[in-house]
């Protein structure tokens, strides 16, 4: 579990995050949506432990701030947008680099760290991969072992920072599916994205930030309103609710 | 290894390949035998099994003859050894320091001389050379000891600028900085020099870099440094692999980040320092040792700075080989010997290994 109280991150004279409190409960999805420059990555980069900020960030009732840096790295793992996948680095190589919380500053894995690494890389079906270079992935393959370090640091709180940005719509769905099944498994997800209609089809909970302020919180067909999205995105679209799911529209104006 | 045990169904082998043991044996014979042609070769020849015996002939309680006259022990323990010591000393941390900044600042190019260390040692030593050596003469601690200064001086600079442009670009913001130093300190090195031309055949002869006047003092005086260095260094390349993922990354794995780098940065500025100290200005050895190793065996920092280490020794002690031979008695500035034969080798391991990546 993990919680904001009246978080706050600046840059400068600028805040980009403005009084910010949620609760995503454990083995629940919550997306942050909103336009671009809304805060949702300072966000989430606050909640990872990554931006200073003003406020509280609790995880399971403790202050972040006093758990300190390597605790931290235990409880909450982060994905960034891009990120780094050393081509020449093998699939267990990097997966364990996942286990570097749990291992002193300068010491090396021992069988425990092997073991968590095996069980991510079975998890994520990446079991004949583990000595293959970063480089001869697919892109899938690719997603799946990124998620697998993040698996490996057994951190109960999984946040994504888009992950669907720059995948094709297949890719797009595995990722998410694969999250989907992670957070089954009682992991608590938090993701921003900005695909509105996968945001309400994977996440039970959106938080629609403008501002850097929280507009509108709750289920997708609460918060993905047309009226919602028109006056945050300064978007004409179509809502339709349809087999329990919601589907935003483009619709081009004029 | 261990990893079945405690699982029920046969696990995956989830290891980081580290070193490996052909690649480690390769590596250590390597040296050795670049330690044995170093004492070996030269005008007097000593032939391996009398320096052997006459290595262990110094070890109490063995009672091995000493198989070499006065001359011959004098050419071999005094001259040739502290040079080949020296030189393995100054490989070694020249090649691990360039590792080290290759991955602390995730630039291949990166070389140990990046913060300014060359262009602080350059003008410490000028400086000594021009203004001290008439007033100090035999002051033979007088160069060596300014170069130091002045490297770590200018490395002090660096960080301190990059320092100041924030910490959020701290990588990009150092590398400008040390280039900053670096142009400075040439400058500043140049018209010390210009204005002093009757001291300019000593002070390129120092920039230049060699170990024609090693002594047993010069290894002692850098060997502790070198020691502590590389021993940072090599404890830190998990810490560097996970550095390579970039800063936030390696944040949220819960990695001091700035502090990581900054042990790196110290262990790797002390150890380049008191090599430059002692040897000058000896280029592309911190680049090509590094790259040859990820090249051949794994781009991980827990294989590169270890190998880097022995392979850099070996290099540099088989380097200064030829530059004492080819042109004996006369010698080669080692820094032309080491990118005369270091840059077709590297082309040669870049050219074979293309589709290996």
């Amino acid at each position: 579990m993990i919680e904001t109280r009246d978080l706050w991150v600046r840059f400068g004279p600028v805040a980009a995050v403005r009084g910010l409190s949620l609760r995503a409960e454990t083995g629940g999805w919550t997306a942050l949506i909103g336009p671009n420059g809304a805060g949702k990555t300072s966000a989430l980069r606050a909640l990872a432990g990554l931006a200073d900020y003003d406020g509280e960030v609790l995880l399971d009732g403790q202050d972040a701030r006093r758990l300190g840096r390597r605790s931290v790295a235990r409880l909450v793992a982060f994905v960034p947008q891009k990120p780094e996948t050393p081509p020449a680095l093998t699939v267990a190589e990097y997966v364990l680099l996942g286990r570097t919380p749990h291992i002193p500053y300068l010491g090396g894995e021992g069988r425990r760290d092997r073991e968590a690494a095996a069980r991510a890389l079975r998890r994520l079906e990446l079991e004949g991969f583990a000595d293959r270079p970063l480089g001869s992935l697919s892109g899938g393959e690719l997603q799946r072992a990124v998620l697998a370090k993040a698996l490996a640091q057994e951190a109960p709180v999984l946040l994504l920072d888009e992950p669907t940005t720059a995948l094709d719509l297949g890719r797009q769905q595995l990722v998410l599916e694969l999250v989907d099944a992670l957070r089954a498994d009682g992991l608590t997800v938090v993701t921003t994205l900005h695909d509105l209609t996968l945001a309400g089809q994977y996440a039970e909970r959106l938080v629609l930030l403008d501002e850097g302020a929280v507009v509108a919180e709750g289920p997708a067909a609460e918060v993905l309103s047309a009226p919602n999205v028109a006056a945050h995105y300064g978007a004409n679209v179509r809502v339709l609710e349809e087999d329990g799911g919601v589907f935003v529209l483009p619709v081009r104006s004029g | 290894m261990a990893a079945t045990a405690g699982t029920a169904e046969a696990a995956p082998s989830v290891e980081a390949r580290g070193v490996g043991l052909r690649a480690g044996l390769v590596t250590f014979a390597f040296l050795l035998a670049a330690l044995a042609v170093g004492l070996a070769v030269g005008p007097v020849h000593v032939g391996l099994g009398s320096i052997v015996r006459s290595a262990l002939s110094y070890v109490p309680f063995l009672h091995v003859h000493q198989p070499l006259g006065a001359v011959d022990r004098a050419v071999l323990w005094q001259l040739r050894a502290p040079r080949v010591a020296l030189a393995a000393l100054v490989g070694g941390m020249l090649a691990v320091a360039g590792a080290s900044y290759q991955g602390v600042f995730r630039n291949p190019l990166c070389d140990p001389y990046l913060l300014g260390v060359a262009g602080g040692a350059g003008l410490g030593a000028t400086l000594a050379i021009v203004y001290a050596s008439t007033a100090a003469a035999g002051g033979s601690w007088t160069v060596p000891l300014a170069a130091f200064a002045g490297a770590i001086a200018a490395v002090v600079v660096t960080y301190g600028l990059g320092r100041s442009a924030g910490a959020t670009h701290m990588t990009g913001a150092l590398v400008l900085a040390g280039v900053t130093t670096a142009t400075f300190t040439a400058a500043v090195q140049t018209f010390v020099q210009q204005q002093h031309t009757q001291q300019l055949q000593n002070v390129y002869s120092w920039l230049l870099g060699g170990f024609s006047t090693a002594t047993w003092h010069d290894v002692a005086i850098c060997a502790p440094y070198v020691a502590a260095g590389s021993l940072v260094l090599v404890l830190h390349r998990r810490v560097l692999d996970v550095l390579s993922l970039g800063d936030d990354e390696a944040a949220s794995l819960g990695v001091d980040v700035g502090r990581a780098r900054l042990a790196i940065v110290v262990a790797a500025t002390l150890g380049t320092a008191a090599a430059v100290a002692v040897s000058g200005l000896i280029a592309f050895v911190g680049i090509i040792v590094p790259h040859t190793i990820r090249l051949l065996v794994s781009t991980s920092y827990r294989a590169v700075v270890p190998l880097s280490l022995l392979v850099g020794a070996g290099f540099l002690v088989l380097t200064d080989v030829v530059a004492r031979t080819v042109l004996s008695p006369a010698e080669l500035p080692i820094g032309v010997v080491t990118a005369f034969f270091g840059a077709p080798f590297f082309a040669v391991v870049l050219r074979t290994s293309r589709g290996a990546r």
